[in-house]
């Protein structure tokens, strides 16, 4: 019955269709408390197993957070409710002061301005490098300029730039699934930087990748804060250890600790149930 | 100028759409001025079951489109077809006029028979080409939106969406098979006159009709290769590699294909209005369950991903389903059967795959 009052909504004279109209203003960020992402209260089970626990986690506009924590504390799931992926069961997520991103769509939450990187790498595997970077590219993402979309020189030299960054200028015309593992970090990557989110959600960036790589993603990573919010999830500490600012640790579906990387360490819990081990 | 712009990177496109051209110019002209009694005659059955073939690779490249690119398995799309079919016997059975057997210029032959005295309202209209063309368009087309709304919104993928699509095509089976329905029941509409006047036995109205498949072949494929071009396109195999990922990105998942899976299932639509008129009957057996796994195998044979192979392997199985059904007909179903684990084992990319290897080994 209730797809039936979907069919009727969709097809009432009245009705404007949801793609067919201006992206709705309350998608404008408003950070002027200074505080990009609002975590309260939030709980989700999956089949009676708290996957995440009364979490309550707040990151400022743009700072670079780490977040730490053993298999299984839930950062993944942390990462999925903020977009959208996975509906918490109770608590609230506001993006800025005014967007409840529990109330959108991911698509939305992608262009209210959160972009992500997965933990494993996905990237379109079938498109070259050029092509996964054009489809990440920020605008109109509807059907209908979808279909007439044009690059212009201006978004020629946009992706370009994005190549350079990310060290992949010479495989552009390559496929992307016949990259190494660490150059579809970086891709992915790259295609985060296209999106020009304001929150980038980054899910263990350096798995896979060389010394080298993961020195580079350092910087790229620390040069991005300050104009953009970034929220790293990571295992690898000498990697945390030389980005980090302010670090979080979960443990259970909730934060265990938070504070410097210095200060989370001497912390006597956090060493129980993770450095410790 | 677009049309260039459109096959710059299709070599492919551009073989068939020469071959399709130079086949279709040849076969009307041998049809039409070589004299019967001449060996370069070509009969007009003959021309008949290739427009008949034509009209299945438009379905087979409506196919790939959302198979090949979004990743949808459709095993309804001859529903799809069907209904396009329906409408155009509509409108042919309207055509009939008092020639039928019971002589009755305001009822079809079956609705006389049923002892009906009046033209059901959803006949109304169908006397007038422009609205049965309209309608051949529309009723698929808006079938599959409402379909595909349900579908997509609530991001039924894989496997289950080819069942429902499988019991869309069977229910509308069901559906058309009963008299009440108004559609001619298990007999369908047969036994057409003429179309827009001209007398659908002669050879001329023979050859216009299989020029007009080729034409909605030709710019069928066209409007697929342009969509597949775009950056649309290119958001279709993305979805259909990494579906979570395009949503990530900001893309509209379930606009995309219901879009998309809607263009597809017009241009099926189109397909079954064409197909109506050559082969002079539409019944409820094209929405048999058996006809759209049949599509797939077509699109399989041939090529997925590729639009080309599409029309390739509709052709190539059809010409051995005649060839076959003629000589061992019991067997065509298993043929069939172990023509798809062939080609799903041996030749995943279907015959266009196994020319690229020639090609590329060259
Ligand atoms: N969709 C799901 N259904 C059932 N259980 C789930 C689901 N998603 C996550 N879980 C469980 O929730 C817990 C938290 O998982 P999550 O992936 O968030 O951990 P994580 O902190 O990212 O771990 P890792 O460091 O291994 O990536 C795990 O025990 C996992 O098995
Ligand atoms: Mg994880």
């Amino acid at each position: 019955m209730r797809q039936l009052e979907h069919v009727r909504e969709t097809f009432s004279r009245g009705e404007v269709w949801s793609f067919m109209q201006p992206r709705p203003s309350s998608l404008e960020l408003d950070v002027t408390h200074g505080t990009i992402l609002y975590l309260e209260d939030v709980s989700v089970s999956f089949d009676g197993f708290k996957a995440i626990n009364n979490l309550n986690l707040y990151i400022d506009a743009g700072e670079l957070r780490c977040i730490i924590g053993p298999n299984g504390a839930g950062k993944t799931t942390m990462m999925d409710i903020i977009t959208g992926k996975t509906r918490p069961d109770s608590g609230s997520v506001y993006f800025g002061q005014l967007i409840n991103l529990l109330k959108l769509s991911e698509a939305e939450i992608s262009q209210a301005g959160i972009g992500r990187k997965f933990q494993k790498p996905t990237v379109f595997e079938h498109h070259t490098v050029f092509e996964n970077l054009e489809l990440a590219m920020d605008g109109d993402k509807r059907v209908w300029p979808t279909l007439f979309a044009k690059l212009t020189g201006e978004q020629i030299d946009q992706i370009e730039e994005a190549l350079e960054i990310i060290g992949l200028s010479e495989h552009l015309g390559k496929s992307a699934g016949s990259l190494s593992h660490g150059q579809k970090q970086w891709l992915e990557i790259g295609m985060l930087l296209m999106q020009n989110p304001h929150l980038l959600l980054i899910d263990e960036p350096v798995a896979g990748m060389t010394h080298q790589e993961m020195d580079r993603t350092a910087e790229l990573l620390t040069s991005l804060a300050g104009k953009h919010s970034v929220v790293v999830v990571e295992h690898d500490m000498d990697f945390v250890r030389s980005i980090a600012r302010k670090v979080t640790v979960l443990h259970q579906g909730s934060v265990l600790a938070e504070g410097s990387m210095d200060e989370v360490q001497n912390d006597q819990r956090v060493v129980e149930v993770y450095l410790g081990e | 100028m677009i049309l260039i712009d459109i096959l710059k990177k299709d070599r492919g496109g551009q073989i068939f759409l020469a071959v399709l051209l130079v086949t279709t110019v040849t076969v009307a002209c041998l049809n039409l001025a070589v004299p019967e009694s001449s060996v370069w005659h070509v009969s007009t059955y003959t021309v008949t079951l290739l427009g008949k073939y034509l009209t299945y690779a438009l379905l087979a490249v409506a196919v790939d489109l959302v198979w090949g690119y979004l990743g949808i398995l459709s095993l309804g799309h001859s529903a799809f077809f069907a209904l396009g079919g329906y409408a155009m016997g509509m409108y042919l059975m309207r055509q009939i006029g008092d020639r039928g057997v019971y002589g009755n210029a305001n009822l079809p032959d079956f609705m006389v028979f049923l002892n009906w005295h009046e033209l059901p309202w959803f006949w109304y209209g169908f006397d007038m080409f422009w609205f049965a063309a309209l309608m051949v368009v529309l009723v698929p087309g808006i079938l599959a939106f409402i379909f595909g709304w349900l579908a997509f919104r609530s991001q039924v993928t894989g496997v289950y969406l080819s069942i429902i699509t499988q019991a869309l095509t069977y229910a509308l089976m069901l559906a058309f098979f009963r008299n009440e329905m108004g559609f001619g029941g298990n007999n369908g509409l047969t036994d057409f006159k003429d179309i827009l006047g001209f007398d659908l036995q002669a050879d001329s109205t023979r050859i216009g009709l299989f020029v007009a498949s080729a034409i909605a072949l030709a710019l069928g494929y066209l409007a697929c290769r342009y969509i597949v071009n775009s950056r649309l396109g290119r958001v279709a195999v993305a979805i259909r590699d990494a579906e979570d990922r395009t949503r990530f990105i900001g893309y509209r998942v379930d606009h995309v294909k219901l879009w998309i899976f809607t263009f597809s299932a017009v241009l099926a639509g189109v397909a079954g209005a064409l197909y109506v008129p050559q082969v002079g009957i539409i019944n409820p057996g094209e929405f048999s369950p058996l006809n759209s796994i049949e599509l797939v195998v077509w699109v399989a044979v041939g090529g997925r991903a590729t639009l080309y192979g599409a029309v390739l392997g509709a052709i190539a199985v059809n010409y051995g389903k005649t060839y076959f059904t003629a000589a061992l007909p019991d067997l065509w179903l298993f043929a069939l059967g172990a023509l798809f684990i062939l080609v799903t084992v041996l030749l995943p990319r279907g015959i266009v795959g196994l020319l690229r290897r020639r090609e590329a080994t060259q």
